[in-house]
């Protein structure tokens, strides 16, 4: 190729750094990536910018400060493709805890002069903000998912990164289903595949790290749960975990709610 | 018909091993019985059987050494005749030059013998042979892994909570397509096993093992034990004018009421041994330019299955699970012959809500009675 390789960056708001860290993860492929493409600003890599416009930005973390607010718009303004990374970024993350609390309670008790702190009510995704041309789940991201997306966008091909349930991932690598062989809840009936089926696969229920699939039930497998011994409170904790805020599981975990405060 | 003593079932591991197979068959795994290769029958669930009801599983032990006595688990033998995934085909460039290889061989066919396949699961194999094979486009995949495969089948001497292969003419019986069949029987004092041949290689097979010829006692046992399996199946299934029930019955609000429960997870068609759709992926290699394509199996319960150019056909679940039940139970029988189901009740077991085809068949059925009677 003589032509000049599109420009990479990546950007960091309200987040772990854990889904950044699956691009270092890459160690194998990350060399056939930086032939392709140019690193061209990743501050957890490198000090070294190389300043935009950018053709991908990668974003991680969620919306949480007046200032990213701004930033984020910024980081729209100078990307031609901008991709959310991550729970954070795509749902709000595990901060978005705070989106069903009082934020100003929450800054008292844990900050000794919260005065100094400045920050929003809600922990949101940048979808709430700006135009995002394409979305990858999970707390972290799959390296793989992650890969396929980039690959696919030098190929200017669509990524095969599906919306359908972990059960499809779980029953391709052919594990025992954990909800029907021994009652115990699982996610992923309602949770859009990413992970491999990783839970199931250790004779655990899924958590739910990848959000909701498409077209997601949460009231049958929440009725369903019910019926065979699940408490109220125990499926709202299921649902508020890394993707409280996306809407499917927030509305499952708020009507929970309201019939907890109803019937007791 | 011969008979066989339980060591007799050692022999014949052992006869399918030196045939140069790779022998399959059940075994206990993360609280199920699965498929999986057996060294001996000690990796048997001996002494084990199933519980099965709607989206509910459970192991128990039996209190005898029976080797069979139980019904199927969430593997089906789809599993190696028609992979989950399978890469198709890898092309590489040629180095320096403008060409380039492709290879489409598929690495993981074995020949394979199948122990314990049960009727209801031969009768799906069928189908899925006249699926793959009897039309006009071959498939080389299944085609290369189905050619060699040795069947021992297994007759079911009882029936699971959620079987129904009496109503769909598959079972509990294997009548055709095995090499060999058994029937077990646990007697206070014996264990023993009838064999039945169904092929030339099933006979030479059992010409080799310490076997005798079967008395009219015995035979008589093993029928007494079919008919009683026959006569307690879990569930049942009518059959008589459904096809037509379920073309009238398109816009019924049945449909909407089981949506409200489906989870569009497609575990039904992930267990079922007849479901055979599948898709592509394409993947290529940033490092060495090269491109694969692999195939999945998909489900008729996922929006992207129904793509078309602009977007999804069936965004409803209501329209995707009256797909799923209208072909297995109506337009399969106008394409294959037969229908798309062979009571095997797995789709009930793990469902991980308990939808019952079965249930919202005779729910069909009974509201078409109400506007047509
Ligand atoms: S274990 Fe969970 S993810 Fe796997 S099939 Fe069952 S419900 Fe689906
Ligand atoms: S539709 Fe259900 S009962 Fe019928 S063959 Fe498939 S899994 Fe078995
Ligand atoms: S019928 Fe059951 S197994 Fe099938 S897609 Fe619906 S919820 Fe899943």
């Amino acid at each position: 190729m003589s032509e000049r390789k599109p420009k990479l960056a990546v950007w960091k708001f309200a987040s772990c750094d854990g889904c950044q860290l699956s691009l270092l993860n890459c160690e194998d492929e990350l060399l056939a990536l930086t032939g392709k493409i140019e690193i061209a600003y990743f501050l957890e890599a490198s000090r070294a910018t190389v300043e935009g416009p950018y053709d991908l930005s990668l974003v991680e973390g969620s919306i949480t400060t007046p200032h990213d607010e701004e930033r984020i718009h910024e980081i729209r303004r100078s990307s031609r493709f901008l991709m959310t990374i991550g729970a954070c970024a795509t749902a709000g993350g595990i901060q978005a805890l705070r989106n069903f609390a009082d934020v100003r309670e929450y800054t008292s008790i844990v900050y000794a002069s919260p005065q100094y702190i400045s920050t929003l009510n809600k922990s949101t995704p940048i979808s709430d903000h700006v135009w995002v041309d394409f979305e990858l789940r999970g707390c972290p991201i799959s390296k793989d998912q992650l890969l396929e997306v980039i690959t696919a966008y030098l190929h200017e091909r669509k990524p095969a990164i599906p919306k359908h349930s972990v059960c499809v991932e779980c029953k391709t690598a052919g594990n025992v289903c954990v909800m029907v062989s021994h009652g115990t809840a699982c996610l992923g009936p309602v949770t859009q595949a990413g992970c491999g089926a990783l839970c199931p696969a250790y004779d655990r229920g899924c958590f739910g790290c990848f959000g909701p699939k498409e077209t997601p039930n949460t009231i049958s497998l929440s009725a369903w749960l019910q019926e065979r011994g699940s408490e109220r409170r125990e499926l709202i904790r299921s649902f508020r975990n890394f993707n409280a805020y996306a809407t499917a599981f927030r509305k499952e975990s708020e009507a929970l709610e309201r019939a907890e405060a109803t019937h007791g | 018909m011969e008979t066989l003593d339980r060591s007799g079932i050692d022999a014949l591991l052992t006869a399918l091993r030196e045939r140069g197979f790779t022998v399959l068959g059940p075994t206990v795994r993360d609280r199920a019985i699965v498929y999986d290769e057996l060294r001996s029958t000690a990796d048997l669930p001996v002494g084990v059987t199933d519980e099965q009801a709607a989206g509910s599983y459970r192991l128990t032990h039996r209190g005898d050494d029976a080797l069979f006595g139980y019904t199927v688990g969430p593997h089906s033998w789809k599993r190696w005749l028609h992979p989950p995934l399978v890469r198709l085909l890898r092309i590489t460039p040629e180095e320096g030059g403008q060409g380039f290889t492709a290879d489409s061989s598929d690495p993981g066919a074995r020949r394979w013998a199948f122990v314990g396949v049960r009727a209801c699961e031969l009768a799906a194999i069928g189908i899925q042979d006249r699926v793959f094979l009897d039309g006009p486009a071959v498939d080389p995949v299944y085609d290369a892994r189905r050619r060699g495969v040795f069947v021992v089948a297994v007759n079911c001497a009882q029936a699971g909570g959620t079987c129904f292969c009496a109503s769909m003419d598959a079972g509990p019986r294997a009548r055709e397509g095995f090499d060999l069949a058994l029937t077990e029987v646990v007697d206070d004092d014996r264990h023993y096993f009838l064999v039945e041949d169904g092929s030339p290689e099933g006979r030479e097979v059992l010409a080799a093992l310490p076997s005798r010829l079967a008395t009219a006692d015995e035979v008589k046992t093993a029928d007494r034990i079919l008919e009683s399996a026959a006569s307690s199946m879990g569930r049942s299934l009518e059959m008589d004018g459904l096809p037509e029930i379920l073309g009238r019955g398109y816009d019924s609000p049945r449909w909407e009421k089981v949506a409200t429960r489906c989870l569009s997870c497609t575990n039904c068609t992930m267990v079922c041994p007849t479901c055979f759709c599948s898709t592509v992926e394409d993947v290529n290699d940033l490092a060495d330019g090269a491109a694969e394509r692999w195939r999945r199996w998909d489900s008729c319960f996922t929006t992207e299955f129904s793509y078309l150019h602009g977007g999804s056909v069936r965004t409803s679940v209501s329209s995707r699970y009256r797909q799923w039940l209208t072909h297995k139970l109506g337009t399969w029988i106008e394409q294959f012959g037969s229908p798309g189901c062979v009571g095997c009740g797995r789709c009930i077991t793990w469902c991980p809500v308990g939808i019952d085809l079965t249930e919202e068949a005779a729910a069909l059925r009974e509201s078409d009675r109400a506007l047509h009677a």
